[in-house]
This record gives C-alpha cells, sequence and structure tokens, in this order.
C-alpha cells in the first residue's frame, strides 16, 4: 500500500520520526564524544612512526625535517593562495601535516606546519632514536657517540651494536641514580624541612605565650641542630649521586647533521619507534600508561603522569564522601521516616531541591568568603597564631575543599538515599514495630540495613560528581601543582589544611593555561579519558545497583 | 494436645525496666538528633543566602561620619581672623597641616590641634595667591604680590624611637628657595595654577588686570653630575574675555580652563595655543563658587552659589575635544563654600554655608551623606589620604575632626545596571572593567554587559536543549519500546554526570577550531538532517511490509542512527565546496568583510552547542518523568475514540505534562545560567554586549571564577563579586522553586487521576 505524502503528514508520522530522531541525535552526541576522548586518549600513549623528509620551500635549500606525524589537514586551495602558495594547475587542495619534531632547545618549538607538497622523499629509518627529556620535550634524531666520563667509548660509526649497548647500559645507571635522588629529594629532604618548619612553629609559640626562655628553647635546638645535620649529611650524598649521574654522555645529531651532546642525566626513556614490533609497541604503550597513572608531572605538568592529581582527587572525594553520608541520611530518614509530610517537608524538599540547583560556582564563593576566610581565618587566629601572617587554615586547602563538595553534593545522597526508603514496604516497618522494637532500632535494624543499597548508589553519584567538579575548587584550594601529597609519611600524615591538585582541574590548567598548549594537548585528552572512565564506571555501577534494588523490593510487595 | 502454657516471664525487672528506659531515651535522642538533621538542610540554604548577603550588604550602606574631637582652629589666635587657604592630612592622619592666607604653613596634632610646628615661605612680599598640584602629590604653590612665585611640597618621615611611632613634618622646596619670577614686571598675582610631573611644571598665573602668563619649566638632569638644571619655556596664550576668577590646568598640562566673570569657563589648548571652546556654566543670575578636579586630573567639579555642583569632562568626538556637562549633584539648597576631593577614588566631599557635610560619589552618581554637623558655617575642608578622616572649620573658629565610614561608595544600583558616563568615553555606556595596571585607573561595575553575557549563553544552549530534550523525552516516555528505553534512559543519566570541565575542554580546543573550518557545514546539518529523517521515515513507511515488520514498532530511533551520521557527514564534505562557491573561499572572512559580523574563534555558538549539551540530560530526565507518568487509561481513551498517536499525544498526553515539561525547562535553564566551566573554557570572556553569535561573551559565574582569586578581600571589587554571586543564587532559587512548586502541584494532579 502506497502512502501518499500528504496522508502522511496529515497522520502526524513525521513528527514522530523527527522526535526519534532527537534521540538519535542525543544517543550520537553521547557515545561519539565518549568514542573520541576514548581514542584521543588511549592513542596518546602509541609509539607514533618517526618520518624523515626533505623538505623543500619554493625559492629556499631543501633541508631534512624528521618527526612524528600528529594531525592532518586538508586545505584549499584559495586559502592557500591568501599565504602566497600556490598549488599545481588542478590541485583543489593540499593536505597540510602538523610534525612535531621535538628537539625545543634547537628549533625553538614542537611543531610544525608543512604542507605535504614541499614534502619529498619520506623514510622511516630503522635507527631513529626519540629521546624523552626531563626538560626542552623529546628530542629525534640520531645516536652518535657515546662517552665515559668524557671519553668517547662507542661510536655508531664503527661498531653500533657496542654502542647501543652501551647507551643502554649507562642510561639504566644513571636512571637508578636519579630514582635515589627523587627519593632523597621528595622523602628524605622533604620530611627534614617539614620537621624544621614545625621546629620553627613551636619556637614562635613559644614566644607568643612570652615562654620563650633558655630552658624551653633548649631541647628545640639540640632538634634542629640534629636535624641540620642530617640535612648536611643528605645534601653530601646528593651533590656525589650528582656527580654520578652527570658523569655520562652521549652525542646525538638531528635531521639536518647539528651534533648535540646531552648527560644520560637528562634522559627519562629512549626508543626507537620505527624499528619496534608490535609486542615492543604494546610493552612501551604500557609503560607510558603506567607512567602517566603513577608518576609526577614534568615540564610545567604538560609531560609526565597525573598521580598527584589522582591522589587529590581521591583523597579529597573520600573526606567528602565521609562528611556527606551521615548527614545525607540523616536528612533522608527525617523526611520519610520522622517528619509529618506537611509544609515543613516541603519547605525542606524545596530547599534540597535548590541546593541541587545552585550553581556550583557560588559553593566555591560561599567557601571561599565562609569556610576560608571566616571559619578558617577564626581557626587560625585561636591555634595557629604562631604561623601567622602565613595563614594555615585561613587559605583554600584540603578540609574547606571537601566540605564545599559535601555541602554541594548532599542533595544527591539525601534523594537517593530517600528513593531508597520510599521503596521499603510499610509491612517491613510494621511488623518491626510489633514486635516491640522501637522506632530508631527499627531504623538501625531493619530499614537502613534494607536502605543500604541505596545509600550507596547515592554516595556513588555524589562522588562522581565532586569527582567532576572544578569551578567551586578553583576558589577553595585545588593548585596546579602541589610540591607534596596532602596524605604523606610526616606528622601529622593528613594535611587538611594543605592545596591539592585535581584531575579536572588538571585539565582545565593544561589544556587552557599552558605555555605550550599544543604539547600537552594529548595529555589533556588522557586526563579527561581517565576522568571520563572513573566517573562512568562510577555511575554506571550506581545505575546497576539501583536496578538490582528496584528487583529486590518487587519481589518484596508480591 | 495440650497448649503449651505460656512461660512465666516478668517483664517489669529492674534490668529490664532499665532497659527500656535506656531505649525509651535513645529513641527520643534519635528522634530529636534526626529532626534537627533534617532541619539543618533549609539552615544550610539559609546559611549561604544569609551569609553572601552578609558580605553584599555594606556595599550599600550610606557613608558616616562621627566627631571625634574639636579644637580651636590651631595658630588662630596668633593672628586672629587669617583665612585658611588649604587644610589636608598625611597618611596617618595624625599631623594636619594648615596654609594660611599670609602663607605660613601650620603643622599640628589632628587629634587635639597643637601646634607642632610652623614655617613660612621665603617671599619677598606677601602671598596673593595660592594652588595645590593634583592631591596626591603634596604640592602646592604661593603666588606674591611682586610677581613671584615659589613651589612647595609637604612631607613626612617617620621614625620609631623607643617603639613609638613620630611623624615629623617638613617643609620642602623642589624647584629651589629661589622663587620664580612670572611677571618680569612685578605685578601681582591675582590668581594661578600648577602642575607638576616627571617631564616638568607648569606654572600659569593671571595678574589684576587679567593678563596671563603661562611658562613650562623642563627638568633636564645631567646624567655626570645628576644635577637638575630648569629650562623656562614660555607658552603662548590666545585672549581671554572677561575678569578671571580662576585658572586651572589639568593632569596632562594640556588643557588650561579660565574662569571669568563667575560664569564663563573658557578652554584652552595649550598644544597649539588656541581657544578650544568656552561654555557657560550657570545661568544669569548665579555664579561658580569653586572649581575643582576630580581625582585623575580630568573632570571638573563645578560649584555655584545655588548648591549645585556639576561635573564636567572633555569628550572626544570625531577627532574634535568637546567640554561637556556629565552629570549633576543636587545639594541642599543653599551656597556650596568648599569642596575637597578624595585622593584615592572619585569621590568628593561639598560644605555648604550652614554647616552641612555631603559625600558624594561622581561616577556612580550616589550621594553617600548629606548631614548638618555644625551650627555654624563651614569655611574649608580638608580629607585625609585614605579618605577616612576629615577636618572641618567652622565660622566659630573651632575645628572638628571627624572619622568618615565610607568604605564603598563606587558602586549604586545606577553605577550597575545604568549607563555610565567614564571619564575619556566618548558616550554613556555598560562597561565591565575591573582592574587595570596603572593607578588612576577608575574600575568599572557595570553587570549590564555580565547579565547579558549570561543570558546569551543561557539563550543559545537552550536553542540547542529545549528542541532536542524535549523531543527526545516524548518519544522516549511515549513512543519508544521499553526495553530500549532502559537501555537509553542510563545514557542519558552518564550524559549528565559528564564534567563540564572535560566539556569545556572539548569545545575549547576541539570543537572550536572543528566549526570554525566548517562552518556552513555545521548550518548545513541544521536543514539536511532533519531533512533527511524525513525522508528516510517517508521512504520507510513506503517499504514494503516485509521489511517494516522486522523491525518492532518503537526502534524508530536506532534505524534512524546511521542516517544521522549520514546527514552529518554530507553536511561536513559539502562544508568546503559550500564555502568556495557562495563565500569566495571563507565563509568566516565572508562574514567579517561582506557582512560585517566579526567572528571569534570561542564564540556564543560554541557554547550554546557544548551548553545544549550540558543541559539536556537535565531537561530530558525530567521532562520524560513528566509525560511518562502521564496515567496510561488518558491515552488509551483517546486511542480508543479513533485519535491518531501523534494526536493522542498533543491534545492529551502534552497538556497533562506540560506543567512537568516547563518546571524541566526552568531545571535546564538554571542549569545554564549558572554554568561556569563551559563558558570560561569555550568563551573568549570578554565582557561585551553583543548579540552577534560569532562573538564570545563573560558569564557572571565564568567572571567570578575569573576575578575572585585576584580579588582583595573585603574590597568593592570582592563585595561586587559575592553580589554576583548572590544574583546567581536568588536567579537559581527563584527558578528552582517555581519548578518544585510546579512538580509539587502536578504529582497531586496525577494522584487524582
Amino acid at each position: 500500500m502506497r502512502v501518499s505524502l500528504k496522508d502522511w503528514f496529515k497522520s502526524g508520522s513525521p513528527w514522530i520520526w523527527l522526535n526519534a530522531g532527537a534521540v538519535a541525535i542525543s544517543m550520537i552526541m553521547v557515545i561519539g564524544l565518549l568514542i573520541f576522548i576514548a581514542i584521543r586518549g588511549l592513542g596518546h600513549f602509541w609509539p607514533g612512526q618517526i618520518m624523515q623528509a626533505t623538505y623543500t620551500l619554493p625559492g629556499e635549500t631543501p633541508v631534512l625535517i624528521a618527526g612524528e606525524i600528529t594531525d592532518t589537514e586538508m586545505v584549499p586551495a584559495r586559502q592557500l593562495e591568501a599565504m602566497g602558495i600556490v598549488l599545481p594547475e588542478g590541485q583543489l587542495e593540499a593536505k597540510r601535516i602538523l610534525l612535531k619534531v621535538g628537539n625545543r632547545d634547537i628549533y625553538g618549538s614542537d611543531f610544525r606546519w608543512v604542507l605535504e607538497n614541499h614534502l619529498s622523499n619520506i623514510t622511516y629509518p630503522k635507527d631513529m632514536l626519540s629521546l624523552e627529556r626531563h626538560e626542552w620535550g623529546n628530542f629525534y634524531g640520531n645516536l652518535k657517540t657515546v662517552k665515559a666520563a668524557g671519553e668517547v667509548v662507542a661510536d655508531v660509526a664503527s661498531d653500533e651494536a657496542k654502542a647501543r649497548e652501551l647507551f643502554a647500559k649507562y642510561f639504566a645507571e644513571s636512571a637508578a641514580i636519579h630514582a635515589e635522588l627523587l627519593k632523597i629529594q621528595k622523602h628524605d629532604i622533604g620530611g627534614i624541612n617539614y620537621a624544621l618548619e614545625r621546629l620553627r612553629l613551636k619556637e614562635r609559640g613559644l614566644e607568643l605565650k612570652g615562654e620563650k626562655t633558655p630552658e624551653n628553647l633548649a631541647p628545640l635546638e639540640a632538634e634542629r641542630a640534629e636535624l641540620e645535620a642530617e640535612y648536611n649529611a643528605m645534601q653530601g650524598k646528593m651533590s656525589e649521586l650528582y656527580a654520578n649521574e652527570n658523569k655520562n654522555s652521549f652525542t646525538v645529531v638531528e635531521a639536518n647533521g647539528r651534533e648535540q651532546e646531552y648527560p644520560f642525566a637528562k634522559i627519562v626513556r629512549f626508543y626507537r619507534p620505527n624499528e619496534m614490533g608490535l609486542f615492543a609497541k604494546i610493552k612501551h604503550y604500557f609503560s607510558k600508561v603506567g607512567e602517566f597513572l603513577f608518576d609526577d608531572p614534568r615540564e610545567a605538568n604538560t609531560e609526565g603522569g597525573v598521580f598527584p592529581a589522582i591522589y587529590g582527587t581521591v583523597l579529597m572525594v573520600v573526606l567528602m564522601s565521609v562528611m556527606v553520608t551521615p548527614f545525607g541520611v540523616i536528612a533522608a530518614v527525617y523526611l520519610r521516616e520522622y517528619a509529618k509530610q506537611g509544609l515543613l517537608t516541603q519547605i525542606i524538599r524545596v530547599a534540597v531541591n535548590n541546593l541541587a540547583g545552585v550553581p556550583s560556582i557560588v559553593y566555591g564563593v560561599f567557601g571561599l568568603g565562609f569556610f576560608v576566610y571566616f571559619l578558617g581565618g577564626s581557626v587560625d587566629a585561636l591555634f595557629f597564631p604562631e604561623a601567622l601572617p602565613s595563614p594555615t587554615f585561613g587559605t583554600g586547602g584540603l578540609l574547606w575543599a571537601s566540605i564545599t563538595l559535601a555541602l554541594l553534593t548532599l542533595p544527591v545522597v539525601i534523594v537517593a538515599t530517600e528513593e531508597g526508603l520510599a521503596r521499603i514496604p510499610r509491612s517491613i516497618r510494621e511488623g518491626s514495630l510489633a514486635l516491640g522494637a522501637t522506632k530508631f532500632e527499627t531504623l538501625m535494624r531493619v530499614v537502613l540495613p534494607m536502605a543500604s543499597p541505596a545509600m550507596m548508589t547515592g554516595v556513588i553519584l555524589a562522588v562522581a560528581r565532586a569527582a567532576g567538579e572544578v569551578a567551586p575548587l578553583m576558589l577553595v584550594g585545588v593548585v596546579k601543582l602541589a610540591p607534596s601529597l596532602p596524605l604523606d609519611g610526616n606528622y601529622p600524615f593528613l594535611h587538611l589544611d594543605q592545596k591539592f591538585m585535581h584531575l579536572g582541574f588538571h585539565i582545565y590548567d593544561v589544556g587552557f593555561q599552558s605555555p605550550n598548549v599544543e604539547a600537552a594537548r594529548p595529555l589533556v585528552y588522557a586526563t579527561a579519558l581517565l576522568l571520563v572512565a572513573v566517573i562512568a564506571l562510577l555511575n554506571l555501577s550506581a545505575i546497576a545497583i539501583r536496578n538490582h534494588l528496584r528487583e529486590k523490593y518487587k519481589a518484596l510487595e508480591m | 494436645m495440650s497448649q503449651p502454657s505460656a512461660p512465666d516471664l516478668d517483664f517489669n525487672t529492674p534490668a529490664l525496666r532499665r532497659f527500656r528506659k535506656v531505649r525509651f531515651v535513645k529513641d527520643k535522642i534519635a528522634k530529636w538528633g534526626i529532626a534537627i538533621g533534617g532541619v539543618s538542610i533549609i539552615g544550610a540554604v539559609l546559611l549561604i543566602f544569609f551569609y553572601l548577603l552578609y558580605e553584599v550588604y555594606p556595599v550599600f550602606i550610606p557613608a558616616k561620619v562621627e566627631e571625634q574631637s574639636h579644637y580651636a582652629v590651631p595658630a588662630l589666635s596668633a593672628d586672629p581672623g587669617s583665612k585658611t587657604l588649604m587644610l589636608t592630612m598625611e597618611e596617618q592622619a595624625e599631623v594636619g597641616l594648615r596654609i594660611t592666607a599670609n602663607g605660613s604653613m601650620v603643622f599640628f596634632n589632628a587629634n587635639n590641634g597643637d601646634v607642632i610646628d610652623t614655617r613660612t615661605p621665603p617671599l619677598a612680599a606677601p602671598v596673593t595667591a595660592f594652588v595645590r598640584d593634583t592631591q596626591q602629590s603634596s604640592e602646592f604653590a604661593f603666588g606674591a604680590q611682586n610677581g613671584t612665585a615659589l613651589v612647595a611640597r609637604h612631607r613626612y618621615s617617620i621614625t620609631y624611637p623607643n617603639d613609638v611611632r613620630v611623624i615629623t613634618p617638613d617643609i620642602e622646596y623642589p624647584y629651589g628657595e629661589e622663587p620664580i619670577v612670572v611677571f618680569e614686571d612685578g605685578a601681582a598675582i591675582a590668581h594661578m595654577t600648577m602642575r607638576d610631573s616627571d617631564h616638568g611644571l607648569t606654572l600659569i598665573a593671571s595678574d589684576e588686570n587679567d593678563r596671563i602668563s603661562a611658562s613650562r619649566f623642563s627638568k633636564e638632569e645631567n646624567f655626570m653630575t645628576g644635577e637638575v638644571t630648569m629650562e623656562r619655556e614660555a607658552l603662548e596664550l590666545p585672549p581671554v574675555s572677561g575678569h578671571v576668577n580662576q585658572i586651572l590646568l589639568d593632569q596632562s598640562q594640556r588643557w588650561l580652563y579660565v574662569l571669568t566673570d563667575n560664569r564663563n569657563l573658557h578652554v584652552v589648548d595649550l598644544r597649539n595655543s588656541t581657544l578650544n571652546s568656552s561654555v557657560k556654566l550657570t545661568s544669569a543670575d548665579h555664579k561658580v563658587t569653586d572649581i575643582e578636579f576630580l581625582l585623575g586630573g580630568n573632570s571638573l567639579m563645578v560649584a555655584t552659589d545655588e548648591g549645585k555642583v556639576s561635573q564636567w569632562f572633555q569628550v572626544r568626538e570625531k577627532g574634535e575635544f568637546k567640554l561637556e556637562n556629565v552629570r549633576q549633584f543636587e545639594t541642599a539648597n543653599n551656597e556650596v563654600r568648599a569642596i575637597e576631593v578624595e585622593h584615592r577614588r572619585k569621590g568628593f566631599v561639598v560644605a555648604s554655608g550652614k554647616g552641612e557635610l555631603a559625600l558624594y560619589h561622581s561616577t556612580a552618581h550616589r550621594t553617600l551623606l548629606d548631614e548638618k554637623i555644625t551650627d555654624n558655617e563651614i569655611l574649608q575642608l580638608g580629607i585625609s589620604p585614605r579618605g577616612k578622616n576629615l577636618l572641618v572649620e567652622d565660622s566659630s573658629g573651632q575645628m572638628l575632626r571627624f572619622s568618615v565610614e565610607n568604605e564603598h561608595p563606587e558602586v549604586s544600583w545606577s553605577s550597575m545596571w545604568d549607563e555610565v558616563w567614564y571619564e575619556g568615553y566618548e558616550q554613556p555606556s555598560h562597561t565591565w572593567q575591573s582592574t587595570a595596571a596603572n593607578n588612576d585607573f577608575e574600575p568599572k561595575y557595570s553587570l549590564v554587559p555580565l547579565a547579558f553575557g549570561t543570558i546569551k549563553g543561557a539563550f543559545y544552549a537552550m536553542l540547542l536543549a529545549a528542541p532536542l530534550a524535549i523531543a527526545g523525552a516524548v518519544y522516549t516516555a511515549y513512543f519508544m519500546a521499553p526495553a530500549l528505553r532502559r537501555k537509553v534512559k542510563p545514557i542519558i543519566e552518564l550524559m549528565e554526570a559528564l564534567p563540564t570541565v572535560i566539556l569545556g575542554f572539548l569545545a575549547g580546543l576541539a570543537l572550536a577550531p572543528f566549526v570554525e573550518h566548517n562552518l556552513p557545514g555545521i548550518f548545513a546539518m541544521l536543514l539536511l538532517v532533519p531533512f533527511g529523517m524525513l525522508l528516510f521515515g517517508f521512504t520507510w513507511v513506503n517499504m514494503p511490509a516485509r521489511i517494516r515488520h522486522r523491525v518492532a514498532d518503537g526502534y524508530d530511533a536506532l534505524l534512524l542512527v546511521p542516517v544521522v551520521i549520514l546527514m552529518t557527514l554530507i553536511a561536513i564534505q559539502l562544508s568546503a565546496p559550500m564555502e568556495d562557491y557562495f563565500f569566495g573561499g571563507s565563509m568566516v572572512h565572508w562574514l567579517d568583510h561582506q557582512m560585517g559580523v566579526t567572528f571569534s574563534q570561542r564564540n556564543a555558538l560554541i557554547v550554546g552547542l557544548a551548553m545544549g549539551f550540558a543541559v539536556i540530560p537535565n531537561i530530558f530526565s525530567i521532562a520524560e518523568d513528566a509525560i511518562f507518568s502521564v496515567p496510561k487509561s488518558l491515552s488509551y481513551g483517546s486511542l480508543a475514540l479513533g485519535a491518531t498517536p501523534w494526536q493522542t499525544l498533543v491534545r492529551v498526553v502534552l497538556p497533562t505534562a506540560s506543567p512537568g515539561i516547563f518546571s524541566a525547562l526552568m531545571i535546564g535553564l538554571g542549569r545554564a545560567v549558572g554554568e561556569t566551566m563551559i563558558v570560561l573554557m569555550a568563551t573568549g570572556n570578554t565582557p561585551i554586549t553583543d548579540v552577534n553569535i560569532f562573538e564570545g561573551m563573560r558569564t557572571l559565574a565564568a567572571n567570578i571564577a575569573v576575578e575572585v582569586p585576584e580579588s582583595e578581600v573585603g574590597s568593592t571589587h570582592y563585595r561586587i563579586l559575592f553580589l554576583t554571586g548572590f544574583v546567581l543564587f536568588l536567579f537559581t532559587f527563584v527558578f528552582n522553586t517555581a519548578a518544585e512548586v510546579v512538580r509539587q502541584r502536578l504529582r497531586k494532579k496525577y494522584g487524582q487521576l
């Protein structure tokens, strides 16, 4: 049966199709976005081939250029004409390639746009070396010689195998020394500095109390002398390690034959992507993922890992959950179990909805004004006068950030718990009450255990929300680079007053405030992927728990 | 079978009784504890509300003055009847300086009037004229009867002998103690003005016969010896008619203002020695009593004997400068005796003939105080550099010292919401510019660009989100197969959970350049995608039943997924050819040059797309709930009467669910208004008022995120940012409460159905 266009429109089905289309568009947007982040984020760790080619700009002498292809785009001929580049007759558009040429210390920038038309003799030389360095980004080039204490011990030209072997050996040695140095610097010296600072505050505290007497000062002085001695010992050890680390070096040549010499201490990792097999690449991939997850950031957060940000996010979220759960559950219990439904509960519900709807930045402003300046300022004046005028709790920190976010996520927990409580059949409560239990006992022994998955759902959703929230944190304690972790081995271990790093803020900061946005972008995608994965996981598990719960109570109601 | 007899239990043993009591008490405590916990939610909302209000409130309270002490005018007894030419105080407001008509400079303790030091200028003849440079510079000059002038400066050194602060005043003569000869013929200086800057000193004076002499002294420092030599250059002046009453020179040393016949102000351009314009300041039956420069040395505050103070400054119009009357301040209906301008803000103090004191702020056009402080006439005013203390000399020979509480004069309702004519601007405008590099800078706190940006962003977001979310909700709730619905809802929930920082990052770094490169494609998508859906739908109904029946009812959305993807790809592919064909290679370029529409990469379109994405799930969930919970009996009834599914939806289901959809839109709008990260990252954050979709904006929320970390705690800027937070809070409060009330009503209604 043929349907005419007129009849079809009359039936209203076109509108239904459009409505269906809206759902389709929404689905495509969500899933497409997730796939886009996943591809960009996961691709970052894969070792790309290093291309080498002759780059000939019209009217200039050809030069060699080497690098990884990071992006390509098609440019219409007309746009190129405006830039003074004429394409051959008949070619309507040209491919433009974004090459990561590395060697920022030599070229000044890591990236370069080149036209495919200007490239010729494209090769992928097997022995092309990619060096990840502690500073100046990647180096691409070829190994020339390896030096031990300034003397050339191996030359690629004469004995390549030996040069490679020695290179790997010396690198392993220097990497071991580097790890030890880092441990001393962060752990030992960090601890000593922290202890010294505590001594200084103690002394100042005595001074404020008017008890700065020689008797009181003597133990402090003794302790200080001990710490300083320890510090000096560490310093000596470190300078020795430094000397060892910088002893061996190597020379490399970049694409155009310019020779550079670097000590092994400058290198984080080296690999030759063009000769890597699939398994070598997979190994490299996972080692990079490991670095991303468990290492500190390098080079103004554009390289290395995001471990402190993960750590800060998790710690903040845990503290927040500890605070939000009791309050949220109590409020939900009051609304469902205790309060007489009426004007008061209606007002509370409006209040809960408003808490949920207030923009997060308002929480940030409130947290900054009320918690940080008002409460924090008072706490400082009362308990930490020795540190003034530098604030202890009077500035943004872990504690205030968690409290602010606890306030922000309170409605999430209340709503979820309330829903769970509502699903518990009346008969169960009545049974408990009929057996003589008080209301509180019924609540604690019967109702809450049954509602615990719902509470869990609420907390998980709250955690997911808090993990992704950035705007309020920017005001109450997040920093781009925290010198130490908020939970470490120094007494009192948990530093509630310390500023911390956060994954969401890391994305904003590295993506938008970084001096080298192009180089940082892959890392931002990887961080975004991590954050999305965590939040998606949390949400999906919350949804799963909730669905499971619904099924369970359906059975109870039968 | 015998019934087992009930065991003989005693429930009233002391132990059990105690146990019961404990349980009872526990129950009571829990009841109250939980009640307090529940009600504290209201407390939290109220706390936020009142705390924000508490931070904002000081901005709107008027100023207060309070008399601290009074004493006989210092050194008046030594020289009875001597007029005070200038009153001022040093930074700490502890030492005052009074300069009298005969030139003696009296330093006194500002708290009790004890004279600390008295100096007289090394002049050969009596003082006939006096002028001060800007308030901040602490320089002033005397003109003498023999045609000479002397520039002096008051300075204070602070020492701490025995940990007590001691302020020692001093007078310096930066151009030497030798008076500068202004009139070679020795005519007495009647009026004069001076400006000193790093480049040099300009000194302009008139004698009794209205002859005006202007000279500029340029300082030249010898690099070898460090010696400063002065070079004098006489400036030529155009003739000015009338009897000179006052002469003034602006801070740039370019504009000379000459007041003649108490009424006419002549503006002379010293750069080309021409008379720029002449302006009548008052009507014929009134006269000007005083003219003072406001902070910055650009604005003239003109006081008249009818009690009016008006502000004038030069406005550049088509390259020509014109003196404009910018605003008027009406004071009490009597003569203005003295104007004293604040040293660090654009505020001023006015004393009237009957002992009334008034505080104003020029830019905010705000009257902060208008109070009678003494029964006598006020003769002279002096304000401390920090603006916290005021000296008042009255006609009974008393000096009164006041404390001034005036923390936030620069804000008023009109300065936040109305157009304000700022110095150096061609016309009144809405401007938000809270900080700048230089010192003379005047913060501009118009909330209009921010509010506009907020509404603009929310509007474009809703433009995308509202149709998509509601149409999607309608389909999901009413047409979609339940099995598919169970899959779709978690995906939408996941969409809601996506951190906005990620959306903002993608919008700013990936979407914005993509849209810029494929602009025609994006607009083509708007047409092609719906067209493709309809085309597919029509083709589908005309397919053989064999194929059609393979797909169950309510799965149409899945069929459309490839269609939408295909159409999107086609639109993007068409983008480059369209740019070539219609827009000469680049649509962005075409917009800019042919249409005059400026394009910035991070613009409202990007925000609309990204924020729309963020808002869709909020609207979707609530609207879907509302539509889904419309009782099925209603739609079955309608269908049974022969209505098509679409008719049933439009005539029965949607009207019933409309309050729920309305509340969904409210919640969505509330979210769009308060969203921070997306706007922060996807726009350029420039506070402009422009509806152009291709321009960025700055929203209230993003503004807070950008500026709060840099603002000084307790400053006006800080409080204004809190005010914007408060506005956001109130805005979402109203929307959310409205939505919630509607929803609660709806629930009741469905209960009845």
